[in-house]
């Protein structure tokens, strides 16, 4: 159990609130409907989103250890399988369930 | 059963409730009511489908989290609270080690500030998309996790989809989902009977379909490439605990430097992708 007191707990819970909160509404806050958006604003809600889901990508591989246990491989050998699977059907969930079933043999069967 | 609430269904469908109690029509009336009922299971039938890769991941992570919590000692409905408050898989994880160290509120404020940065980015993406739609608005906002702003930024709702809805739909199911997991795995520990290890990479697996079918669409792939050599070249310099910051300034940087060669490739191509 935490050593800190129930109080202080509240308040480190509260901030990480305020720190998701105000990092999910500050773009809304400052670029009000009443103002038109700046245009570099504009192109940069236009050009960020490609730009993100590259970065979420690699968010999520972020613990992947390349020079030591398996070297990433189930990891690369999934993603292979999930951008096969959907270049050839197109079909989004099929895509995610079989590159997900392709990760799960890897790493529990194979490495 | 419709209530009246501010909001889209608001203008259309109260004058008729307050008919309701009276013997005019009743026909009509809910034939209206079933129209606005329509408009939220037409959403609905549209958002579920593709927040089942996030059902998935969500419960399975969720319920990770909620066990973890229970490990550290934490009371059941620690992980339940902070799942609806806080509602961010990686800063939660991050909190349990904050509440299991010494009280320090700036450095916590710091790091979760830090840790969510990223949600900054989504913002202004979402500004044109979440903004105007009345009550929705500031919780689609509060909603708004990597997850749920990844689907609702490229899903393409069909025009006899209300828009609004199917946003909420997708937020608010997602939400339910960790939440759910979070109770699950707190309440009941492990309960799916077969051998769950590498199920979390439905998440990796979701996003990188998603990237790859913005790819496939978008008319220019600088700002795809920007997002994935930046964050890569971060990531290496950085390490994995303190790439995000450096990567969101490098983004922001090549998309400011790069803006007109970009924003040339898209005209020549067509609209703005």
């Amino acid at each position: 159990m935490s050593p800190m007191p129930f109080p202080q707990q509240v308040i480190v819970i509260l901030l990480c609130i305020a720190a998701t909160m105000s990092t999910r509404f500050l773009p809304f806050l400052i670029f009000t409907s009443k103002k038109p958006t700046p245009p570099f604003v504009q192109y940069l809600g236009r050009a960020l989103p490609s730009a993100i889901f590259g970065m979420l990508v690699v968010y999520c591989l972020r613990n992947v250890e390349v020079l030591s246990g398996s070297h990433g491989l189930p990891e690369a050998i999934a993603l292979a399988a999930t951008f096969l699977l959907h270049l050839w059907k197109r079909q989004m969930l099929l895509s995610i369930a079989g590159g997900t079933a392709v990760y799960m043999l890897l790493v529990q069967l194979v490495f | 059963m419709i209530k009246p609430r501010c909001g889209r269904d608001f203008p259309i469908i109260y004058p008729f409730l307050i008919l309701k109690d009276t013997p005019f029509f009743p026909a009509l009336i809910d034939e209206v009511i079933d129209v606005a009922s329509s408009i939220r299971r037409t959403a609905f039938r549209a958002a579920f489908p593709k927040t089942i890769p996030i059902l998935t991941g969500f419960l399975f992570l969720g319920m990770a989290y909620g066990i973890l919590m229970r490990t550290k000692g934490f009371h059941p409905l620690y992980p339940t609270v902070m799942a609806m408050t806080i509602f961010g898989g990686s800063l939660e994880y991050v909190a349990v080690e904050m509440l299991l160290s010494s009280f320090a509120p700036v450095a916590t404020l710091l790091m979760a500030l830090m840790i969510q940065a990223r949600h900054l980015f989504y913002g202004i993406a979402m500004l044109d998309k979440y903004r105007g739609l009345g009550w929705k608005t500031p919780l689609l906002i509060f909603w708004m996790c990597d997850e749920s702003f990844s689907i609702n930024c490229t899903a393409e709702v069909p025009d006899e989809v209300d828009r609004g809805w199917f946003y909420l739909w997708v937020s608010l199911l997602n939400w339910c989902y960790w939440v759910a997991g979070a109770t699950i795995g707190a309440q009941v520990g492990a309960v799916l009977p077969f051998d769950t290890e590498g199920l979390d990479f439905v998440m990796t697996a979701m996003l990188a379909v998603i990237f790859l079918d913005a790819w496939l669409k978008e008319k220019q792939h600088w700002s795809s490439v920007i997002g994935l050599c930046g964050s890569l070249a971060c990531l290496l310099i950085f390490g994995a605990d303190g790439f995000m910051l450096p990567t969101m300034a490098c983004i922001l940087l090549a998309l400011t430097v790069l803006r007109g060669l970009i924003e040339r490739a898209e005209g020549k191509a067509g609209d703005a992708v």
